[in-house]
């Protein structure tokens, strides 16, 4: 039997879909200054790294020693600023071991990201996990786990990034491990808050009365309701992730040379500030233009996300 | 419409007899949880006994933290630490519900016994829409093809009266009014025709008109699929709208039981009888609606004695001071009305003032 009488008058035709909270979510994102900035400079930077091959004129990784009249850390030379056109153009200038620095700068976009969203994927999976579990499972279990995250939390993260590789070995794999380890426990307590709170929802309530199990409550139920805390956490946390992995590289510790990696390359001409600026100039900016995106789009994500400006926003 | 309420009306007292002679469905014997809190043991439900009979609405009715909410949860074994079913048994259809393993339990629920809740826009999941949430109700439970479990989604909405459930289907919560996703709360509980429903403060959080609605849709539902109904309000009108027999519980106990009418008569107990006079009575004219002092006592530590005692104008009344210090049972005073009160019910060295030679 039906109950139609008691139907509510329609008073408009909707189309519901696309009305996922992710997807409001998103258009505000799109909305906002910031994040808007922030996506513009990323999504170029992805193009760079995408087109990498096809943008830089040289192989980053081969010196031009031999083959260009060009000497060592020669200065910038760029065709259409006057440089003469019998000298080969080198946009950045050319580095200690004589290659080009436009074409090195390029192909460390691509280092860049992948480490960005490399370690912080691991932290985020491994993170959401330990999290996740710690948060629904509670008791000592909690207590044991979130302990141990303090432990690691405890030590400032660059110094156990180090400690981490000095135990594995330099090189930028082991500095991905360890980048992804110092940021487990910011994503682990950032599940298990969220999960806390969520868990004492009515919704939670209502699906253990209908039968599902506490997996699929804690999998299925809860989490993707944690989703948008994570999306910010992460987007701010890539951006410092690079920064990290450019220190651990400047430092001689991460990316090893001849790889075309920023910090890297800030680090092998750090003494050469003064009379070859540029050789540390560009790979700085790329770094700070790169952290900054990835800031610019967190803090949007962080506004868009936000329910009091989600009222004033919406439609 | 308001013709259409009376016409219900009638029809659920007219179904007022609708639980008689059937055997219990669910049977509750000394049900006992506490909550074993920093302050010491709060016994929330103590020792309480019902039966419900298959098809009929059973209410239970009581002020805020007088137990009635972690009975249902207790029924549903959904306490959570530090509150624990200490003691009683649960019998559905004659099985145990309190031996049975966890993951037997989780079967039970949703298939058997399936709950709504108070607030209906917070029970439901915020990210997945209205159509994921009943399809999961059916694929947790039954092998179901999608396009089956979709096509039964939609046929629940429609039951439950949500206009254009086709489209209807695929929209979220945030876009659903209270009653409407109070209505999609009761199909999805409704979605695998369980024996039991409970329903704890079905109609609070909604507004009159919508309450009126919701609770002619539980007992169209009721009457249609003969599921059996445990009512939980604090709301005495609701309780005369849809129930068939009912409980009071004071401070985690049953303080009398009877069918709906009768109680509605002859109230027994003073807390009901308190009760009743604070209700509005529309065409009666009163300065101002009786009130019961006082609140519920503090679950913990309680003192001996009858657990109302403190608040009672009876005990004051009749003098009695066998109130303070001993527990009274619930006796039953005529052929399914009980009630649990020293008024009738006699003791060593106790006459009970209005019934001679009380007790059974």
């Amino acid at each position: 039997m039906t109950v139609q009488d008691a139907a509510v008058p329609q008073t408009e035709v909707q189309d519901y879909r696309n009305n996922s909270l992710l997807f409001l979510t998103f258009r505000r994102l799109f909305r906002q200054r910031n994040a808007q900035v922030g996506m513009v400079i990323l999504g170029f930077l992805v193009l760079v790294a995408i087109f990498a091959p096809a943008l830089a004129p040289y192989d980053p990784d081969r010196s031009l020693i031999g083959i260009e009249p060009v000497e060592k850390r020669a200065g910038p030379c760029i065709h259409a600023l006057g440089c003469p056109s019998d000298q080969p153009q080198h946009i950045m200038g050319v580095d200690g071991n004589v290659r080009d620095q436009y074409s090195r700068i390029i192909y460390g976009t691509r280092i860049s990201l992948f480490i960005g969203f490399s370690t912080i994927g691991l932290a985020v999976v491994v993170g959401t996990l330990i999290g996740a579990v710690s948060g629904y499972v509670g008791g000592w279990v909690d207590n044991v786990i979130m302990r141990f995250m303090d432990v690691i939390l405890a030590f400032p993260s660059f110094l156990l990034a180090i400690a981490i590789i000095t135990v594995l070995g330099r090189g930028l794999q082991n500095a991905l491990y360890a980048i992804a380890v110092v940021n487990i426990p910011v994503f682990a307590r950032l599940v298990r808050s969220s999960v806390l709170s969520i868990k004492e929802l009515e919704f939670v309530a209502a699906s253990r009365s209908l039968g599902a199990s506490p997996l699929r409550i804690l999998f299925v139920r809860i989490l993707p309701n944690a989703i948008p805390t994570l999306i910010v956490q992460a987007t701010l946390s890539i951006g410092a992730a690079i920064l990290e992995a450019a220190a651990l590289s400047f430092l001689g510790l991460g990316a090893q040379p001849p790889l075309a990696e920023w910090g890297t390359m800030l680090g092998s001409e750090r003494n050469q500030v003064f009379t070859s600026p540029h050789l540390v100039f560009f790979p700085g900016i790329a770094i700070m233009i790169t952290v900054l995106a990835f800031n610019l789009l967190g803090d949007g994500f962080r506004d868009a996300m936000d329910p009091r400006l989600a009222q004033l926003t919406k439609r | 419409m308001t013709a259409k309420t009376k016409t219900k009306r009638s029809k659920a007292q007219t179904s007022g007899s609708h639980g008689k002679g059937k055997a219990p469905l669910l049977e509750v014997q000394n049900l006992k949880t506490y909550f074993y809190t920093d302050d010491g043991v709060l016994t929330a439900v103590d020792g309480v006994d019902f039966q419900v009979a298959e098809g009929e609405v059973f209410g239970l009715v009581g002020e805020s933290g007088c137990g009635k909410s972690v009975t249902s949860l207790s029924i549903m074994r959904l306490v959570d630490p530090p509150g624990e079913i200490v003691d009683g048994r649960i019998l559905l259809q004659g099985e145990d519900l309190l031996a049975k393993k966890l993951a037997e339990m989780t079967r039970v629920r949703g298939r058997q016994i399936s709950m709504i809740f108070q607030q209906p826009k917070s029970s439901l999941n915020p990210v997945f829409t209205i159509a994921e949430q009943i399809i999961e109700v059916f694929k947790i439970h039954e092998n179901i093809s999608d396009e089956e479990a979709k096509a039964s989604a939609i046929e629940l909405l429609r039951r439950v009266g949500i206009p254009d459930p086709e489209r209807k289907a695929n929209a979220y919560p945030h876009e659903l009014s209270g009653g409407q996703a109070q209505r999609v709360m009761i199909a999805m509980a409704l979605a695998l025709r369980p024996k039991l429903l409970i329903a704890d403060e079905p109609t609070t959080a909604l507004d009159a008109t919508i309450q009126a609605q919701i609770l002619d849709l539980m007992q169209d539902l009721r009457d249609a699929t003969d599921t059996a109904v445990i009512l939980i309000t604090h709301d005495l009108g609701v309780i005369a709208e849809l129930a068939d027999r009912v409980a009071v519980m004071y401070a985690g106990k049953i303080v009398e039981e009877s069918d709906t009418i009768t109680l509605f008569d002859r109230p027994l107990h003073p807390y009901t009888q308190g009760l009743m006079g604070s209700i509005p009575v529309l065409g009666e004219a009163k300065e101002r609606l009786e009130v019961i002092p006082g609140n519920v006592p503090s679950l913990i530590n309680l003192k001996p004695g009858c657990r109302f005692a403190s608040r009672c104008a009876a005990r004051q009344e009749y003098g009695l001071e066998i109130c303070e210090r001993v527990e009274p049972d619930l006796i039953e005073m005529e052929a399914g009305h009980k009630v649990r009160c020293w008024l009738y019910q006699e003791y060593e060295g106790h006459t009970p003032p209005l019934r001679k030679g009380g007790g059974r």
